[in-house]
């Protein structure tokens, strides 16, 4: 009989249901199947002309009847598919799931599609008093709804029936972690048996793709789309803006041993610190990352030399690159050479708000399936890095336990350490 | 009986129309028949609550940190330094390292300009893709993104502040700001954290921030009136204002320790999403007065009521129905500032609390008086347009 409660007397979270959509395509199955075949989701954009852009490659996901409808009803459309299949697999009710909703999404605007249909409407006066006029003449609620940050989580949590007030979440890149922390926090805390943690984000807009790209964050390799990202090698030059979701049924234990449920794997710990040094780079001593990595590791009452595989951030940034193998080295030592660290990203690109959530569920089925997904596009190494980054080729192992990481823009780091076994 | 690992409330930094910190809006709100200070002209024919005059300087010491944020960012990184401030816990790097946060956002300001001239060139284009690549390639100010996200409100109180124990943001309007209030009290109250900033500012000064509204033409037009006045006339019934609340809330016994003023107590926070369509609200909001389980007595409510027509006539039906509150809807005064509604409302709560005396009637037509001493004081935030939640601040 395993325990049901953790080294600190909280109650063990189970993960009952992983769902998972990428450029790579929609469902587990598929996922790891191209996943695990080092192949890339890196494709040229053809959601919108690329005109005067510096960057014309993404890991947008084209595939789905949302995929030209816009940020809001894509995100929608990303969550909804990711937590369909997580629900289904733990074996709930999909339209009464009984537990909370956190969801890691990100900001909504009102789309230039819609600024240009309502702003072409008419022609009387100018700029924003125009648009303002008539939209207060607006009879549906459509284009309203993708302005509000709540919107969302509310058609999710009709969707599935979750308790509650849903809350929408930001951490930057960290969000979709942030989301499965305060799942764990929820259940933990006694306030739930089950909760719902999903990242999605399909805000791979042109004007989304400008601002990363006027911040000099983005790839520019666009001859050769599935080659441009290329976490931890000499030429990195940017991550790759892409789309995606991840949806994780959380439970504690107790509960999902009590209903016959299958474990899928353990949520054994989170960790989380704030940056306090700059708006996009991180403190030049990695400090705040390196805490975050330690707090992970002790609220999963685990050493160092119990980690078996880290799940990178690895966005293929110079300075992400960079200040992840400095944290990793200062928390892992001299094992952080032989220990093996792949970057999902290197084939599905940046996934931004849903990133955490997406390479949870990667980290989840390592562990199942005893299979490491490599990091591709690893040709010329980095000597300044020095990491066993699975080069290229998958590997199998057995994986029990995965550190997973996830540092933001805005200095919001979270890391979540998975286990394959209850204690 | 009051326990350990109480939530207490040790710092209150506001901003509103009416001014900056817990003494002016003290003073102002209790003084009676306050006129609201409008601006009915820039944004015409909508009225906002403007923002006072702010010497940005005094919380954000840096000129290159407010260069790098827009007015929204700035406006909540300052009405937290003035809750730390207010907390003795700015400057305090132990007490900053260790302290979560979490943040109820919205999003920042676009570049009225470009999107202007965008807009203008899209009558004599059909390329209109194109025609952004062009513009936003070459006339956004490459920082703008950062300095309009939303997560990066959290992000530059960390800079600014240094908060750094964690941090997160939370969005979706009012709801946001319930849920920032009621997560913190529940890390509080497990012994997850011993001292948590909380609260939100919304900017209004902005068309996108009228359009996030006005595109359900949830806007009140024509001549102001208060938030209870405005079923029937033109528009929705919204009057915005620019403002910001951040509360430090704390561990009771970590608040004895250092020795600190307590304000208040906050009790139970409840937090629900009605299904509005189906006619949910009016039972949702009874629901959640339940289950916070008020006490017995006169109870002064400080409602966070936006005037919204639908939302607002369900919670005056509902407060209505109970004898004994007595119902102060601050937005009267201050404007509806969506995400920060709700810790604006336990802030003004707990200063009630805190002087032992109530406010005069906001809206004297309607809000009847109150002259008890409150020892518990309900505040609610009501969605606009969606989620609902509530709470009560208890004597410390």
């Amino acid at each position: 009989m395993a325990n049901l409660r953790d080294h600190m007397g909280r109650p063990i979270v189970a993960v009952t249901g992983i769902g998972v959509v990428t450029s790579l395509g929609v469902g587990k199955a598929d996922n790891w199947t191209a996943l695990t075949s080092g192949k890339s989701g890196i494709h040229p954009i053809i959601r919108f002309p690329v005109d005067h852009l510096n960057t014309r490659i993404s890991g947008m996901v084209d595939f789905l009847p949302s995929s030209s409808k816009g940020a809001s009803p894509l995100t929608y459309e990303l969550a909804e598919t990711a937590a369909q299949e997580a629900v289904s697999e733990a074996g709930l009710d999909s339209g009464d799931f009984g537990g909370p909703l956190f969801l890691a999404s990100p900001p909504v605007e009102l789309d230039w599609a819609d600024r240009f249909s309502l702003y072409n409407s008419d022609k009387k006066d100018a700029g924003a008093e125009r648009l303002l006029r008539v939209a207060r003449a607006l009879k549906e609620l459509d284009i309203f709804e993708t302005t509000q940050f709540g919107s969302i989580a509310d058609r999710l949590a009709d969707r599935f029936g979750t308790r509650g007030l849903p809350i929408t979440l930001s951490t930057a890149c960290a969000s979709g972690a942030t989301a499965i922390q305060l799942g764990v926090e929820a259940i933990r805390r006694g306030e739930c048996d089950k909760a719902l943690s999903i990242g999605a984000d399909g805000s791979a807009t042109a004007e989304a793709l400008i601002r990363f790209s006027l911040l000099s964050a983005l790839s520019t390799h666009n001859d050769i789309p599935e080659k441009a990202s290329k976490p931890f090698s000499k030429d990195r030059d940017g991550f790759v803006l892409a789309e995606g979701s991840g949806a994780l049924v959380l439970e504690s234990l107790e509960a999902a041993l009590a209903r016959g449920a299958t474990i899928l794997g353990i949520m054994r710990g989170c960790g989380e610190r704030a940056d306090d040094f700059h708006r996009t780079r991180s403190k030049p001593d990695a400090s705040p990352a390196i805490a975050t990595v330690r707090a992970a590791l002790a609220d999963a009452g685990l050493s160092e030399d119990e980690i078996d595989y880290v799940n990178a951030h690895g966005t293929s940034t110079p300075e992400n690159d960079k200040m992840e193998h400095l944290s990793l080295s200062t928390v892992f030592g001299e094992r952080v050479g032989s220990m093996p660290i792949s970057s999902n990203k290197s084939m599905i690109g940046h996934t931004l708000s849903a990133a955490g959530a997406v390479e949870a569920a990667f980290s989840l089925m390592t562990m199942r399936e005893s299979v490491i997904p490599p990091t591709i596009n690893y040709d010329n190494p980095d000597p300044a890095i020095v990491l066993d980054v699975v080069p290229n080729k998958k590997r199998n192992a057995e994986v029990g336990t995965v550190l997973s990481n996830s540092f933001g823009f805005g200095g919001q780091n979270t890391c979540l350490v998975m286990a394959r076994e209850p204690v | 009986m009051s326990s350990p690992h109480d939530v207490v409330i040790t710092g209150i930094g506001l901003v509103s129309s009416l001014g900056e910190g817990p003494d002016a809006h003290w003073q102002k709100l209790t003084r009676p028949g306050l006129e609201p200070v409008l601006d009915a002209v820039r944004f015409a024919p909508y009225t906002i609550h403007p923002l006072p005059e702010i010497d940005w300087n005094l919380q954000i010491a840096k000129r290159g940190d407010q260069r790098q944020m827009e007015t929204w960012q700035r406006l909540g990184t300052y009405a937290a330094g003035l809750a730390l401030d207010d907390a003795g816990i700015k400057g305090n790097d132990e007490l900053c390292t260790t302290m979560d946060m979490v943040v109820a956002a919205g999003g920042g300001e676009r570049d009225e300009a470009v999107d202007a001239a965008i807009l203008a060139a899209s009558e004599s284009r059909n390329d209109r893709d194109v025609l952004l690549n062009e513009k936003l390639t070459t006339e956004l100010r490459p920082t703008l993104f950062l300095a309009q996200l939303s997560n990066l409100l959290a992000g530059n109180i960390s800079i600014v502040h240094k908060v750094t124990g964690s941090s997160r943001t939370f969005m979706g309007e009012e709801g946001a700001g319930v849920s920032a209030v009621e997560t913190a009290a529940a890390r509080i109250r497990s012994g997850q954290s011993t001292h948590v900033l909380v609260g939100g500012a919304f900017q209004t000064e902005h068309s996108d921030m009228l359009l996030g509204y006005e595109l359900a033409g949830y806007l009140h037009r024509g001549p102001w009136r208060p938030v209870w006045q405005r079923q029937g006339a033109e528009g929705g019934g919204v009057v915005t204002g620019s403002g910001g609340a951040f509360l430090v809330l704390e561990q009771r016994e970590h608040a004895k320790s250092r020795g600190r003023k307590i304000y208040a107590e906050l009790g139970p926070v409840v937090s629900g999403r009605a299904r509005r369509r189906r006619g949910e609200l009016n039972a949702e909001i009874a629901t959640l007065l339940k289950q916070a389980a008020l006490p017995n007595g006169e109870l002064l409510t400080i409602s966070g009521a936006s005037g919204a027509h639908a939302a607002t006539a369900a919670e005056k039906d509902v407060l209505d129905a109970n004898p004994a509150l007595a119902v102060r809807a601050f937005s009267t005064l201050t404007g509806h500032m969506k995400e920060a509604q709700f810790p604006f409302a336990v802030a003004l709560a707990a200063l009630a609390v805190d002087r032992k005396a109530g406010y005069p009637a906001f809206d004297a037509t309607v809000e009847r008086q109150f002259e008890s001493v409150p020892t518990t004081v309900l505040a609610t935030a009501i969605g606009y347009h969606q989620f609902e939640g509530l709470g009560l601040i208890k004597a410390a």
